[in-house]
């Protein structure tokens, strides 16, 4: 207050520059604000990105140096009978796990229903392996599927039939840890539907059940529409997520000498499960690096395509 | 109609719990009776398995790894991420969209390809098997700062243009005005880099490999294979390793429903 009164002589001045200068400091303080992030995503993110790119196009010798090699990494890719393995093991693996999102709307439809009671413990319930460890989940589920004591073949075995040793036998391996992956996402997809559905207004429903509908009709003709966007939501960061699969596979799958010892192994392996052994294990680093780019062009490609294909199927009210 | 959705939900219901109650059963078992056929269902309350982890592993040692790596990501995001939203969300600075669709680029991108230079970088300060190998990279995040702007672009102003009334600079408004506003938003990004970090694999396994810096996902990941037959012994670990953060889940499950619900619909 002292200082205003003895500077009153330029106050007509003041308000212009003070506003200036305000400007100026909110603008420095905007960026100091921002520049811890900025500086770590640049470091840590950004940079990072360029340098694979680079590093696709380079070999890695044993000591760490790096040669350019143009594009013989990618050549060597599309050559690679265990990258085509890895890649089918992916996409199918992803495929499977798109079916499986009905599954999340009917049991989200189930616990909308109105005055059903206990749904606080069963979204925790359905909730609760989405805050599990995947590694904890991949043992439980590999204790489950072993074949000579696992509790699915003891059940089994209950109405007369001989279960498989499911994680490594060949024909059933992929489909196992697809279960496991439906079971451990089912209540995350189930929270986003559920909160889609209350966004749904009443009125819909008033109309359609004047017009007579019961609560299945209601359900096709009204809900489902309503909740093809949260649908579209859901696929789209299902398939980027699935086409990313490591903690489970990488458990479930074994890893060094137990994936050797597993027969199923290479029905299992996905592309991040070899990029990470092309990477850390043998340092091929150069020809990982190739692997996750070529794995970013599909997830682009996959996004792209729904994106397209949304108009045939998704409804914006 | 309730009776014929429980009827639904009920079974459905038991298959999402019935593989912890087995892990939990089978954690108190002894291997022998783990393997005899047909299975037991009550176990002798061999508590000895728990304490086995420790003989296995530094499981001590990891469990306080663990700990810091999520607690210290948590504390680092909510601070960073806060700063850089605020910014974003109230401040005016040149090129200020530019840098936000920047950050916003950093989201499309799949992990895997930050890894093998961020790998390099920890080589090269001499970082690896280290706890701020475990910490650092994980400080800075786009989600977090996406996340937060969009909660305080729907925050009222009224509070915040009072203060600037009086004279309040954009550290005070910030400390003093918005954190205290955004306190949901903060919690729901709190308790999801939480569980992110807690149960984190991939960058753990590469960049700590020595068993007494490892995390507790890297370490119990190292167990199948070597001692895979003995799954009581196991099932006790990986119950050990992921109760915490169930536990965190039990206290704040509103938060943690409404922290998924709110990123899925605004992601």
């Amino acid at each position: 207050m002292t200082l205003t009164t003895t500077r009153s002589g330029a106050a007509h001045a003041a308000p212009v520059k003070g506003k200036d200068r305000s400007r100026r400091s909110e603008a420095l303080w905007g960026l100091a604000f921002i520049a811890p992030t900025g500086l770590g995503l640049a470091v840590f993110y950004l940079w990072p990105v360029l340098q694979t790119a680079y590093f696709s196009l380079t070999e890695w010798g044993a000591f760490g140096g790096h040669t350019w090699t143009g594009f013989d990494n990618y050549l060597r890719l599309a050559g690679d009978p265990e990258v085509g393995q890895a890649l089918r093991n992916t996409l199918l693996y992803t495929a499977l796990g798109l079916a499986a999102i009905p599954l999340a709307i009917v049991f989200a439809a189930l616990l909308n229903v109105k005055g059903l009671r206990g749904v606080g413990a069963y979204r925790t319930l359905f909730f609760l392996p989405v805050v599990t460890m995947p590694v904890a989940i991949a043992m439980v589920w590999r204790w489950l599927y072993n074949g000579d004591y696992g509790l699915i073949n003891h059940l089994l075995a209950l109405v007369g039939l001989d279960g498989p040793n499911w994680v490594s036998d060949p024909a059933t391996a992929l489909y196992a840890l697809v279960v496991v992956g439906v079971w451990s996402s089912l209540g995350y997809n189930l929270i986003i539907f559920l909160a889609g559905m209350q966004a749904i207004p009443k009125e819909y429903y008033e109309a359609a059940a004047i017009d007579g509908a019961g609560p299945i009709r209601q359900f096709f003709k009204v809900t489902v529409p309503l909740l093809s966007p949260t649908a579209f939501f859901v696929s789209v960061v299902s398939v980027i997520g699935s086409l990313q699969l490591f903690d489970l596979v990488y458990v479930m799958s074994g890893s060094g000498a137990a994936a050797r010892a597993n027969p199923a192994f290479p029905r299992l392996q996905t592309v991040v499960q070899l990029f990470y052994d092309r990477a850390f294990v043998t340092n091929d680093r150069g020809y990982a690096a190739a692997i996750v780019m070529m794995l970013l062009v599909i997830i682009i490609a996959l996004t792209v395509l729904q994106f397209r294909l949304q108009r045939r199927w998704v409804h914006y009210g | 109609m309730a009776k014929r959705v429980h009827a639904v939900l009920i079974p459905a219901a038991l298959v999402m719990v019935a593989p912890f109650a087995w892990q939990i059963v089978t954690s108190l078992k002894t291997l022998s009776e783990a393997t005899q056929v047909p299975p037991s269902l009550l176990p002798s309350g061999r508590w000895e398995n728990y304490g086995r982890m420790f003989d296995l592993l530094p499981f001590g040692d990891q469990f306080l790894n663990t700990v810091l790596m999520a607690v210290g990501r948590t504390a680092g995001q909510v601070l960073l991420c806060s700063m850089a939203a605020y910014a974003f969300a109230r401040l005016r600075f040149p090129f200020k969209n530019v840098i936000f669709g920047v950050f916003l680029s950093v989201l499309m991108v799949p992990p895997q390809l930050f890894v093998i230079p961020q790998y390099q970088i920890m080589a090269d300060l001499g970082w690896l098997n280290s706890i701020q190998a475990l910490i650092v990279p994980g400080l800075f995040s786009a989600f977090g700062v996406f996340l937060l702007r969009q909660f305080f672009m729907s925050l009222p102003k009224e509070l915040e243009e009072a203060a600037r009334l009086d004279g309040a600079g954009p550290v005070r408004v910030y400390w003093s005005i918005m954190l205290p506003l955004a306190r949901p938003g903060l919690v729901a990004l709190a308790v999801l880099v939480l569980l992110w970090s807690w149960n984190d694999l991939f960058w753990p396994l590469v960049v700590n490999t020595d068993p007494e810096k490892m995390t507790l996902s890297a370490g119990l990941a190292s167990l199948q294979g070597q001692f895979q037959t003995d799954y009581p012994v196991l099932m006790a670990g990986s119950l050990l390793a992921s109760l915490p953060v169930i536990a965190v889940f039990v206290f704040l499950q509103r938060q943690f429903i409404q922290g998924i619900a709110h990123t899925g619909i605004k992601g």
